[in-house]
């Protein structure tokens, strides 16, 4: 194994591990926590496949911003952190059963494909991604109708949530 | 890529946390421990603690965070945007204005609907 | 060329291979001798900073500060640190232990990771991301949860209240932050720090003095120092988020706030005051160090004076700052930053030559202008609202009957 499959193995076990305890944590904050490390986990998967700009925006998004606002979620709510009820649905080993078999056909679809085996080409150093990423967003023959279009999105998001959200005097 | 940079970053990762840990593990060994029951209650000042030190918090937390998330992702589009601004076309840095024309009027709407007033 | 560090990691490159370890291994040890070097110098000037903070505050208070442990009271923070170590260590009751003694950590580990991407000198640079600016976006984000955690985890209301107005404050000053850091990254057209300083013949100060005083501004907010400082308003919540806390686990909250403030000095420097740049830094790359750092000090000397110099802001005057001025100037900098930089080349002024940075300077202070002019046309509306006669006792205007 190469130094970069070990460090995968363990930070993917890590990553799993934290999303295990965030659905099984009792304390709803230590949840939220957990989750911040499941994501952080995920940030250094990217940062492990070469994709440096996603990993800091994983953590200047997930982390910076829709972890806050979940914290800020849980504050908001009279003390239900600490509330102790059933973890788990009366069905949870059905939802075990299901989750297995969508990862079972999942990866057995997956190992049918030729690409699963071809090594990644190799990124040469003069060749600077964010850059790419910013002349494909706003080309005409890239994604400029994409990003426009998640302007739009994220006003009518801005928009739509403040209405729901914001209770007039 | 740049793999160096990033091996470095991630042994900074590991090494960070143990600096600060080491300096929390010498009082472990040279602090005096006598710990009872007044020295470990909630400090309010010497006022005794009334209820829950569970506060709940209004809204207006909430509705900020949400348009600091809103301006924080467009922002993360932005980025690549301004790296690749000398290769970019006039029309390109027009669309990427008018990327920020859209959130600005978002902005507008929220303020004159007095969401930005901290009451 | 005089470049004593790359002398020395040649020389060990040299000799660890010579040992028979494999390239990988050698490259592996030279990261990590790397990392230490740099987290053990930011420390020890962190540990100098105790004196600096407390000398500086002093002079501002007409005071004389440290003066009888050594020379100047050189040895103060030596003192202080004693001090703290053998302090007893009190967790308080109900308070979650793990999060509790995770958050100090944390609050100084990540102003340390920020050091990782600033680059010294020329030569020396730990690590040169091509995604530099946003990487100090994400640590910073980081940072604020080492906040909320020991906020939560202290069991006690006013350290809870202190936390979340400090992370309402952060987050609401990233925003600023985020959007004047694209300037710089306009300008030199890379988001890599090392880049930035490499692009600086002429200073960013001056082509973008805007996006650098709304940089300076939300950084102070973020550092949660005065005027920004209502996280630990002594007369309201005690001390803010670290109410709870004692001994070397406060020590390390302060220390964190302390190297952050240094830090935010350096990288203001690193982004619009050319970072290492200097005479003869060419010829002895040593010498980078020493400007970056002067660079810095000179920041967080300004950072110190607002501090001392200015009162508390209200919360709703520092939201209302910040909404309704500094995101719409600096989403308005950033706009024409690029509409003129456009402009600029296609007229055949390259980037970075001086009649650009003049050009932008002149973009710089049109927007000036025209925000001071609606600046004052809005006080002027404000002071005839005031001024206007209004009945004390009359509900409309008492604000009682609204509630």
């Amino acid at each position: 194994m190469t130094p970069l499959q070990i460090i995968f193995i363990l930070v993917a076990a890590m990553t799993l591990g934290a999303g295990l305890m965030v659905v099984t944590a009792r304390n709803l904050v230590h949840s939220a926590l957990w989750l911040i490390l499941a994501l952080f986990g995920v940030a250094i998967v990217y940062v492990l496949l070469q994709a440096g700009f996603l990993a800091v925006v994983q953590v200047v998004i997930y982390i910076g911003a829709i972890a806050i606002l979940m914290i800020f979620a849980i504050m908001l709510t009279r003390n239900i952190a600490t509330e102790s009820g059933p973890r788990f649905s009366e069905n949870w080993s059905w939802a075990l059963v299901i989750a297995l078999v969508l990862f079972g056909t999942l990866a057995w679809m997956l190992s049918g494909w030729e690409g699963i085996a071809a090594q990644a080409p190799a990124i040469s150093p003069r060749f600077d991604t964010v850059r790419e990423l910013g002349l494909a967003l706003v080309s005409p023959d890239g994604f400029v109708l994409a990003f426009e279009v998640a302007s739009v999105l994220l006003l009518a998001a801005l928009i739509g949530a403040l209405v729901i959200a914001w209770d007039r005097r | 890529m740049q793999h160096q940079d990033w091996l470095f970053i991630g042994v900074f990762l590991v090494l960070a946390p143990v600096f600060p840990a080491a300096a929390l593990l010498i009082p472990r060994l040279l602090a005096p421990r006598k710990p009872n029951r007044i020295k470990l209650q909630t400090y309010e000042c010497g006022v005794e603690t009334i209820g829950d030190s569970w506060v709940q918090f209004r809204v207006q937390y909430y509705n900020f965070a949400l348009i600091f998330l809103i301006f924080d992702i467009e922002t993360v589009f932005l980025y690549p945007w301004a790296v690749a601004m000398d290769q970019l076309p006039l029309f390109a840095v027009v669309e990427g204005i008018l990327f920020i024309l859209i959130l600005v009027a978002g902005l507008m709407w929220a303020w004159r609907k007095g969401v930005l007033q901290w009451s | 060329m005089f470049d004593p560090i790359n002398a020395i990691a040649q020389w060990l490159a040299k000799l660890l291979a010579g040992w028979g370890l494999s390239s990988g291994l050698v490259n592996l040890i030279l990261t990590l001798l790397g990392v230490v070097v740099v987290a053990s110098f930011v420390l020890i000037v962190d540990i100098f900073l105790v004196w600096v903070e407390r000398k500086v505050v002093a002079r501002f208070q007409d005071r004389l500060g440290p003066n009888r442990l050594g020379p100047f009271g050189l040895i103060q923070p030596l003192a202080d640190i004693i001090k703290l170590l053998i302090k007893e260590d009190i967790t308080p009751v109900g308070a979650d232990k793990v999060v509790y003694n995770l958050a100090p950590i944390l609050a100084l580990a990540t102003v340390l990771m920020l050091w990782a991407v600033i680059p010294f000198a020329p030569t020396m640079l730990g690590a040169d991301l091509n995604v530099g600016v946003l990487y100090i976006v994400a640590v910073g984000a980081v940072g604020t949860l080492g906040i909320i955690m020991a906020g939560w985890a202290s069991n006690n209301k006013y350290a809870l209240l202190g936390a979340m107005r400090t992370v309402a404050l952060t987050i609401a000053y990233e925003v600023p932050m985020v959007i004047s850091l694209l300037v710089p990254v306009i300008l030199a057209r890379s988001m890599s720090i090392h880049q930035i300083v490499n692009m600086q013949t002429i200073w960013y100060i001056v082509a973008a003095p805007l996006a650098a005083a709304i940089f300076l501004i939300s950084a102070i907010a973020e550092l949660g120092r005065a005027p920004f400082d209502l996280a630990e308003a002594e007369s309201e919540i005690v001390a803010g988020f670290h109410i709870e806390y004692t001994g070397m686990k406060f020590g390390l909250f302060y220390a964190g706030e302390l190297l952050h403030a240094l830090t935010m000095g350096a990288l203001f420097a690193s982004l619009f005051m050319g970072g290492w740049r200097g005479p003869f830094v060419e010829q002895a790359p040593i010498l980078g160090v020493l400007y970056l750092f002067l660079k810095a000090m000179f920041i967080y000397w300004v950072i110190m004076w607002v501090k001392y110099s200015l009162p508390r802001v209200r919360i709703d005057h520092m939201l209302n700052f910040n909404w309704k001025f500094l995101t719409p100037l600096a989403l308005a900098v950033v706009m024409l930053t690029a509409l003129a930089d456009k402009a600029l080349v296609e007229f055949g002024v390259s980037a970075g030559s001086l009649s650009y940075s003049l050009s932008m300077l002149a973009v710089n202070l049109l927007i000036g202008w025209i925000t001071l002019s609606l600046l004052r046309s809005y006080a002027r509306i404000e002071r005839r609202r005031v001024a206007a006669p209004r009945p004390a006792a009359s509900p409309e205007y008492s604000g009682v009957a609204k509630s």
